[in-house]
């Protein structure tokens, strides 16, 4: 399967995310961000980092970059995206996902390993996860609070467009495990035809027992088959 | 301009200095000039209080390839690996501003390594705030650690390790040291050297600015109670341009192409350029109307002056010019022939066609002043603490206090603003006795870690250095690494003052003692003075980062209990030291006992039996003993593992505070399977090493016979509440 990783300027888990896929058996391109062209991709990934430094609004300028209007074009022909938390800032800033990610709710910078329960896992991405598992990821984030209208959020719901929310060991979702303020423990969503995921959480980082854990591998593994 | 008295004291320089610059140039410096003198002679970027006494350190064993005087220092970890690392001290601009403060002691500290070709990998950082009562402390925390992590999260290197501190004594001036690790080939490792004539001297990255002019002078002074009109000294930061930087010289190191590269760091492009060509023995010429600038009108003396960050000068071969600029173009920087190296041995600076300053080489660096200050020997306290002399206090108490106490804390608040894994190698993050970086794509690792004991370099300044270049091998040993060699960063008061400079001067010695028994030798470093407010001069805070090596992945370890049931040892003798404990600290306020001493060959011994134990894989989980003693050590097993432990006094007890709070040195806690322990307890008789049993792990309860019994999850609660109560967060 060929994937493609997008490098902006700032962006700093290029490398990591890279290395996940590698290990996993995609065949993987990096693209820089002023290139016009897009290799021939399944699965296009917009890594975690600062693009651009952030500056404006975190994604903002990179939703504007030359290769972006490339990568919308691909989604809209049906390939899949991921965006891992830069990643889905861009993604919400391009209007490709809906929805804003706001400052952190305790307005600090948060790393560290959070729990997920797997809501819903009737699409691409999530299909090696059992329904109701519950995973263990790292987060490191300064606005990943998401937030969205009462409608989009009802929709997000019913149409099972909510593949991970924040839970606790036992895989109770409350304020009290919620670490960001998400509205209603959301840590990534998916679009209406399911072929974009933004999420904030870093399945690159979980590859490896050595390192951290390997729940990550279920969601590269979902895409490959 | 005339230079008066009043302008050469506002330089930070001395009169007699003054009359040394005049007789070395042969003449009156102009303005321009005398600027540049301050900023090559101040204490910061001369060492001139200390120089006499760093060489005495050791700085080379079979590892070392670069020590002390290059950026960083450099050791091989084989194959063809280096990893190139150096501690920092970003102490006087923190206080002033400390989010830029700290953001930007992040940011020189990681140039500092991959100027010499490393991908950073790794950084680490000791910050001591003062007394949490103290009003400014909990702005200077907040600010220091987001600054800390706003920096190293954006440029995407993880934070892996730390400590953060509080006493009174960093009230009126708190320390932030960062240390950055880097791996390079050894094959490709870039040096400032200049070589050769007529090459091209290439300014790249951000533009100058008004920003820091006079940083480093300003960091070679004490404070008083108008250092908030300082502000303007302090440099601002971009991780995100920094970001940048690094690839974009990463990339061209790849080429042929670089003679030799220096970061502008502390007196930006004087001090870089000055360096370059000193230890080429080169001149070299500047034309000023080249350099990039951020604002107009910028004079001389001030982008001479500058220290605006993300800044970095190149000397390059002939011919590689547009192969250079095209790399920086791609990362959208700043690329400028803004001069050559010459044969003169002078630097020379042109300006609007005017040569405005003209400054021998060698006076600013080799000719710079090199004082051997008076100092006074400290004499070991006659103060013996004895416990059995003071109030009685309940066992219990006394541990929850500690386990509750700003030092003693749970840090997550800290630790979870910093990025630990990004780069995907972290393999134990903070809170662990050192944290594990594993070397990309290969199946090795390195082990790093920060310590300092303020309070025992205070109370015998020579068996503190000794004390805590032997706890940084402990931790490092802890985790199953082979000590390879440290940085350190040296956090003085006014050298000026001959109690300060005996502190100075003893505790090198005692920092060489350890280095030299325990081949553990100092690669690069930097010295800190002048940190006081008013004549109150801190505590000696010398702080050792230190790096190890770990060949086999499958053989590391942690501080976590793995199982219940298994025997738990004590390794190295417990004589129940109580002076400068925490115990004595905590609960009587008193600190005029005297420190543990350090026996370098009980040391040295223990730490090679743990290490032969760890990498014969027959221990389950490992911990260093340090401040709190082995009941401190105890709980952290239990705290970051959630089994309980079920603990045995020992027949022969003479006092119960002695012996779990005492903070005699060289020892370790190991948790052993009770089907290893024959083969254990046979290894460590065979080979002299005293150890004793202290109990066996169990399901969740802390107990100690009728003097302690508590849930792991209450010892948890307990020990975590503290800073989310300073910072007003309900937990």
């Amino acid at each position: 399967m060929n994937s493609t990783v997008i490098v902006f300027p700032g962006s700093n888990c290029d490398r990591d995310v890279a290395t996940a896929l590698t290990k996993l058996q995609f065949k993987n391109k990096m693209v820089w961000h002023k290139d016009n062209n897009l290799p021939k991709s399944d699965l296009i990934v917009i890594p975690g980092g600062f693009s651009y430094g952030d500056y404006l609004r975190s994604g903002a300028i990179a939703a504007k970059s030359n290769i972006l209007k490339e990568v919308i074009r691909a989604a809209n022909s049906g390939c899949l995206i991921l965006g891992i938390c830069n990643g889905f800032q861009i993604l919400i800033e391009t209007g490709l996902l809906q929805g804003a990610l706001l400052r952190n709710r305790n307005l600090k910078f948060i790393s560290k390993d959070v729990y997920l329960k797997v809501i819903n896992n009737d699409n691409k991405f999530c299909k090696n996860y059992k329904k109701n598992n519950i995973i263990n990821l790292n987060i490191a984030h300064n606005e990943g609070n998401y937030f969205t209208q009462k409608d989009h959020l009802k929709e997000l719901e019913d149409n099972a467009l909510i593949p991970f929310k924040y839970c606790d060991k036992e895989g109770s979702i409350n304020d009290n495990n919620n670490p960001n303020g998400s509205i209603n423990n959301i840590a990534g969503i998916l679009n209406n035809k399911k072929n974009i995921l933004g999420m904030m959480p870093h399945p690159e980082r979980m590859i490896d027992s050595l390192i951290s854990n390997t729940d990550g591998i279920g969601l590269f593994n979902s895409i490959l088959n | 301009m005339k230079i008066t008295k009043d302008i050469i004291e506002s330089h930070g320089l001395k009169l007699d200095e003054y009359s040394k610059i005049k007789q070395l140039l042969d003449r009156e410096p102009n303005y321009l000039e005398l600027g540049i003198f301050s900023a090559m002679w101040n204490e910061h970027c001369s060492y001139k209080s200390s120089k006499v006494h760093l060489k005495k350190l050791p700085i080379k064993n079979k590892n070392v390839i670069q020590g002390p005087g290059e950026n960083a220092g450099v050791i091989d970890i084989g194959d063809d690996d280096a990893i190139i690392f150096k501690i920092e001290s970003h102490n006087h601009p923190s206080f002033i501003e400390p989010y830029q403060g700290a953001a930007t002691g992040v940011g020189g500290i990681l140039r500092d390594v991959f100027t010499m070709g490393a991908r950073p990998i790794a950084l680490l950082n000791s910050i001591h705030f003062g007394d949490p009562n103290n009003k400014k402390t909990k702005n200077l925390l907040n600010g220091v650690v987001s600054g800390i992590g706003g920096y190293g999260n954006c440029i995407g290197i993880p934070t892996v390790a730390g400590e953060t501190k509080f006493h009174e004594t960093y009230n009126e001036n708190i320390l932030v040291n960062a240390m950055a690790v880097g791996l390079a080939n050894k094959k490709k490792i870039f040096y400032s050297k200049a070589k050769g004539i007529n090459k091209a001297v290439v300014y790249v990255g951000s533009k100058t600015g008004r920003d820091g002019i006079h940083g480093a002078s300003m960091a070679s002074a004490e404070f008083d109670e108008n250092s908030e009109d300082k502000k303007p000294t302090v440099q601002v930061g971009d991780p995100f341009t920094e970001k940048l930087l690094m690839e974009a010289c990463l990339e061209l190191m790849k080429k042929e192409s670089i003679i030799s590269i220096q970061d502008m760091g502390a007196a930006g492009l004087t001090s870089s350029s000055v360096e370059m060509a000193h230890k080429g023995n080169l001149g070299i010429e500047l034309n000023l109307d080249k350099i990039p600038c951020r604002e107009e009108n910028m004079s001389p003396y001030e982008m001479m002056l500058s220290e605006s960050q993300e800044r970095m000068l190149i000397i390059l071969e002939d011919g590689k010019e547009n192969e250079a600029r095209a790399i920086f173009k791609k990362w959208d920087l700043d690329f400028v022939v803004i001069g050559k190296t010459t044969d003169t041995k002078n630097l020379s600076l042109k300006f609007q066609k005017k040569i405005v300053a003209t400054i021998p080489i060698d006076a600013l660096s080799s000719k710079a002043p090199l004082y051997d200050r008076k100092w006074s020997k400290k004499k070991l306290s006659k103060k013996k603490t004895n416990i059995k002399e003071l109030k009685k206090i309940k066992f219990d108490e006394a541990f929850f206090k500690i386990l509750s106490s700003p030092n003693h804390s749970n840090k997550k608040w800290v630790t979870e603003q910093y990025d630990q894994m990004v780069m995907g190698d972290t393999i134990e993050r903070s809170g662990a006795n050192a944290a594990i970086i594993k070397i990309h794509n290969k199946e090795k690792a390195i082990a790093v870690t920060v310590d300092s004991s303020a309070n025992y370099c205070k109370s015998h300044p020579l068996s503190g250095g000794k004390q805590i270049v032997s706890e940084s091998w402990r931790n490092l040993i802890s985790v199953g690494a082979k000590p390879i060699a440290i940085t350190n960063c040296l956090n003085f008061g006014n050298p000026e003052n001959p109690e300060v400079m005996g502190e100075f001067a003893e505790n090198i010695i005692g920092v060489k003692e350890a280095c030299e028994f325990l081949d553990y030798p100092v690669v690069s470093g930097n010295v800190s003075f002048y940190n006081g407010t008013n004549n109150n001069n801190i505590f000696p805070t010398p702080v050792i980062g230190g790096v190890g090596l770990i060949k086999n992945l499958k053989k590391i370890q942690n501080n976590r209990f793995k199982k219940i049931d298994s025997k738990v040892l004590i390794i190295g003798k417990t004589f129940g030291h109580l002076g400068q404990s925490v115990l004595i600290n905590e609960m009587y306020n008193m600190n005029d006992g005297i420190p543990p001493e350090v026996n370098l060959l009980n040391e040295k011994n223990n730490g090679e039996m743990v290490l032969k134990l760890i990498n014969g894989g027959i221990v389950n989980s490992v911990h260093d003993i340090s401040t709190g003693g082995i009941i401190l050590a105890l709980a952290e097993m239990s705290l970051s593992s959630q089994i309980g432990v079920k603990i045995l006094k020992p027949k022969k007890l003479s006092n119960m505070f002695e012996y779990f709070f005492g903070e005699d040195q060289s020892r370790y806690i190991v948790e052993v399977d009770k089907n290893n322990y024959f083969k254990i307890e046979k290894l460590l008789k065979d080979n002299n090493i005293y150890f004793e049993n202290i109990g066996v792990t169990q399901k969740d309860y802390f107990e100690l016979d009728k003097d302690l019994k508590t849930s792991v999850k209450e010892l948890y609660e307990i020990n975590n509440k503290w800073y989310n109560k300073f910072n007003g967060l309900i937990s």
